[in-house]
């Protein structure tokens, strides 16, 4: 049993990174992510983390230079928000494309303009097909423990694939709550150091990032596609696993919050999940039979975990935090391939919340809750996407 | 200063599919000789990796990470620190872009790995466009020349702007040590990259690399233009070292300025005054200097 | 001469080939051959080490010239302060 201790999810990432011996950090400020790499720095600075820390220019090159530490074996992190990630897509590409487990902490931001730095999803959500496996968190604690989890992940031999944890901006990254911190020993049983079997070897002269043909190209695409896929049960694997050595877990890549006898649903993804959890428990005490899918995992999509959560449910509602202009939330697009893909279809409808750092409240939960039951009532949804705490729709 | 006898015989690159007479690749297998096997190569998107890095024609026997185009400084660093901490800082970390990738997309990156002041050594190989996308002007594209991008027309002539002084914008960093250099003069080109490895810290160096294709010249004259630049006081050789900027080659008698354009299918359409115009410039420029 | 991958297992994590390897032989591009007249050789190695394509080799009196991946760019011959060699069409 480690340490207890009151902090913020962007502190808790930080004493992730350092749990998991992360060698290289690099990585540029932007809010409300920057206390990751200042606790960082602190970390390296008082000697209780060994490490080095480029402190780049840009995201950019935070992210080549991310990749390019990766390719000689070293394990990576970085951190960073909004604009930052959008600025990082070029490289996120190289980092998947060639298979380099790094892992970064995106805290959530709505992307400009109009200029803004509070929450939504907008940001990792548009990084949906970089490659990256996303996995979501609701608290500090979670946001700690999956840090770890992620490196684990990652660097399977199977996956080899780069993931980024999404914590939502303030909800999140500057609350602060109390934290368990584990002790060094136990995440050292957990995460052995990594091992790649392709790295810059003066003695074994590779081309990393080579250039291929089109008659090799799709292949290498393909190989991608399978270490993700194998990334769902691993990841379940690996939640077990934490769950045995540290005490802690997470219901794997969907938490199912009382899904099994319930009518209506609703799925989420972040920190919403817990006024969720507490809609849904109310809701229960008056006889209302509610259920809450707590999506952890969103790339790759847990397409059969998904489904086994909302399978017997009569309406569910997907509750999105970013929008596919000019269709719908992602999130509610792909839960619905999901089940599509089962053969099977729920009515339901999208929710678009809480954009630009719009509060979500219990009582709009509720109203979500309330909508459900009247779909489930009719048999069908009326409208498929309902912007929620909107002030004026006309 | 290097003597040719005593370099090693070992290719480290060889086979590439690079145009007949390629000044980049004489650049690389040049700098390869010096620093030998105990190198990270890095190379962007350009006509080195495109060339060199294409499954399989595996033309280079270093290790190289290959990165996006305005990344080869910033996958430099990473290597930089990610050998650091597995103890291998006896590792030279090389990176390699022409003009395009570092004086135009990549200056953000190389201005940030040299200002952390990290051990590293880069050459800019210069042909004056972006030959490998099919020869647009960049920012080290020379008045008066033709690019894809700047073709003689009627209302526009060629390409209106002078070079960008990369190893100024270097000076201004106060770089441990950078130079400019030439293919044609391999002792003083392989001995400036002697030096950028073993100076402790970044050491950059921007050489003068002919592109047959693009600048509409024999495939036999690569080298023999290099020089040309080089006797006429277009391309002038210089290091800046310890906190000095040094001529490294004073020309006594400079060659007429006419004798490098003539040469060149890219300045084809350059009438006599305006040529004229390049030689003042030129004689001026060396007035200035000494 | 390398490695050629010939089924979904044999590929690596990512696009890493071994390095050093260049299986097409460039010399099938050649128009004009470079020939050394060994008596003007005077061993100066300039060609040597101007040759981009690295397929002249040091040799106690002279130079030799292989052919498997000279492409004939004719720099050697260019540069020959001797005149040593000569570019001849290929037959």
């Amino acid at each position: 049993m480690g340490k207890r201790e009151f902090i913020n999810g962007n502190n808790a990432v930080a004493y992730g990174v350092k749990l998991a011996r992360a060698e290289i950090v690099a990585a540029y400020p932007i809010t409300p992510q920057t206390k990751i790499v200042e606790q960082i720095s602190e970390f390296i600075s008082n000697g209780e983390m060994n490490a080095e820390f480029i402190k780049v220019e840009s995201e950019h090159t935070a992210m080549s230079a991310c990749y390019a530490a990766s390719c000689t074996g070293a394990r990576t992190f970085t951190a960073t928000s909004s604009q930052g990630l959008l600025y990082m897509f070029e490289m996120m590409q190289f980092t998947s494309g060639q298979r380099r487990p790094v892992v970064m902490a995106n805290v959530n931001r709505a992307i400009s303009p109009p200029w803004t730095i509070w929450l939504d999803h907008q940001d990792s959500i548009s990084t949906r097909d970089a490659g990256w496996i996303q996995i979501y968190v609701e608290s500090a604690q979670e946001a700690l423990d999956t840090t770890i989890q992620c490196f684990k992940v990652a660097e399977n031999k199977e996956v080899l694939t780069p993931v980024m944890i999404c914590l939502d901006a303030f909800v999140l990254s500057h609350t602060e709550e109390l934290v368990d911190i584990p002790e060094q020993a136990e995440i050292d049983r957990f995460l052995p150091p990594f091992e790649p079997d392709y790295k810059v070897d003066v003695n074994r002269p590779l081309t990393i990032a080579a250039g291929t043909a089109p008659n090799l190209y799709m292949e290498f695409r393909f190989t991608q596609q399978q270490g993700m896929l194998k990334a769902i049960n691993l990841w379940k694997k690996a939640d077990e696993e934490f769950g045995r050595l540290v005490g802690r877990s997470y219901g794997g890549v969907v938490e199912n919050y009382k899904c099994s006898d319930a009518d209506v649903i609703l799925v989420t993804m972040g920190s919403l999940s817990s006024t969720a959890k507490d809609v849904v428990d109310s809701l229960r005490e008056q006889g209302t039979r509610a259920g809450l899918a707590k999506l952890r995992l969103y790339r790759p999509f847990p397409e059969k975990e998904i489904f086994d959560a909302l399978k017997s449910a009569k309406a569910i509602g997907v509750v999105d935090r970013s929008l596919s202009f000019g269709f719908e939330g992602s999130v509610f697009s792909d839960v619905k391939a999901a089940l599509y893909n089962n053969n099977c279809c729920i009515p339901g409808v999208n929710f678009i919340v809480g954009l630009g750092g719009r509060d979500v409240t219990a009582d709009d939960l509720k109203k979500m809750y309330d909508k459900l039951q009247y779909i489930q009532k009719n048999g069908k949804a009326e409208q498929t996407v309902e912007f929620i705490g909107l002030r004026w729709s006309e | 200063m290097i003597k040719l006898q005593d370099i090693t015989e070992e290719e480290l690159l060889y086979g590439s599919l690079a145009c007949a007479g390629c000044g980049g690749i004489i650049a690389l297998r040049m700098a390869l000789k010096v620093l030998g096997k105990n190198t990270v190569l890095v190379l962007p998107a350009g006509c080195l990796m495109a060339t060199c890095g294409f499954f399989p024609q595996m033309a280079v026997n270093v290790p190289l990470v290959s990165t996006a185009f305005p990344s080869t400084p910033s996958t430099v660093s990473g290597l930089v620190a990610g050998l650091k901490v597995k103890g291998k800082e006896d590792i030279t970390v090389l990176g390699v872009a022409g003009d395009g990738g570092t004086a135009d997309i990549g200056l953000q990156a190389l201005s940030g790995s040299v200002e952390r002041g990290e051990n590293f050594v880069y050459i800019c190989y210069d042909n004056e466009a972006y030959m490998n996308t099919g020869g647009q002007r960049s920012s080290e594209t020379p008045y008066g020349a033709w690019t894809t991008t700047t073709p003689v027309g009627r209302n526009k002539m060629w390409e209106d702007k002078p070079k960008k002084d990369l190893l100024r914008i270097l000076a201004a960093h106060n770089i441990p040590y950078a130079a400019r250099t030439s293919i044609s003069h391999p002792r003083e080109y392989m001995d400036s990259v002697r030096k950028a490895k073993e100076t402790k810290g970044p050491a950059v160096i921007h050489v003068l690399a002919p592109c047959p294709s693009g600048w509409g010249t024999d495939t036999s004259k690569t080298v023999e233009l290099a020089r040309l630049a080089v006797e006429t006081g277009i391309w002038e050789m210089a290091e800046y070292e310890n906190g000095k900027y040094k001529v490294t080659k004073i020309i006594k008698n400079r060659k007429p300025v006419k004798e490098y354009i003539k040469a060149q299918g890219r300045y084809r359409h350059l009438p006599d005054e305006e040529i004229e115009k390049m030689q003042k410039q030129v004689d001026e420029y060396w007035k200035a200097m000494s | 001469m390398g490695f050629i991958p010939n089924k979904l297992s044999d590929l690596p994590a990512g696009a890493a080939f071994e390095g050093g390897h260049p299986t097409t032989h460039t010399g099938n591009w050649r128009i004009f051959k470079p020939v050394l007249n060994k008596d003007k050789c005077r061993n100066c190695l300039l060609c040597w080490i101007f040759c981009p394509e690295a397929v002249i080799k040091k040799g106690s009196d002279n130079v030799e010239i292989t052919y498997d991946f000279c492409k004939g760019c004719g720099i050697c011959a260019n540069e020959c302060p001797t005149k040593a060699i000569e570019m001849v069409k290929e037959g």
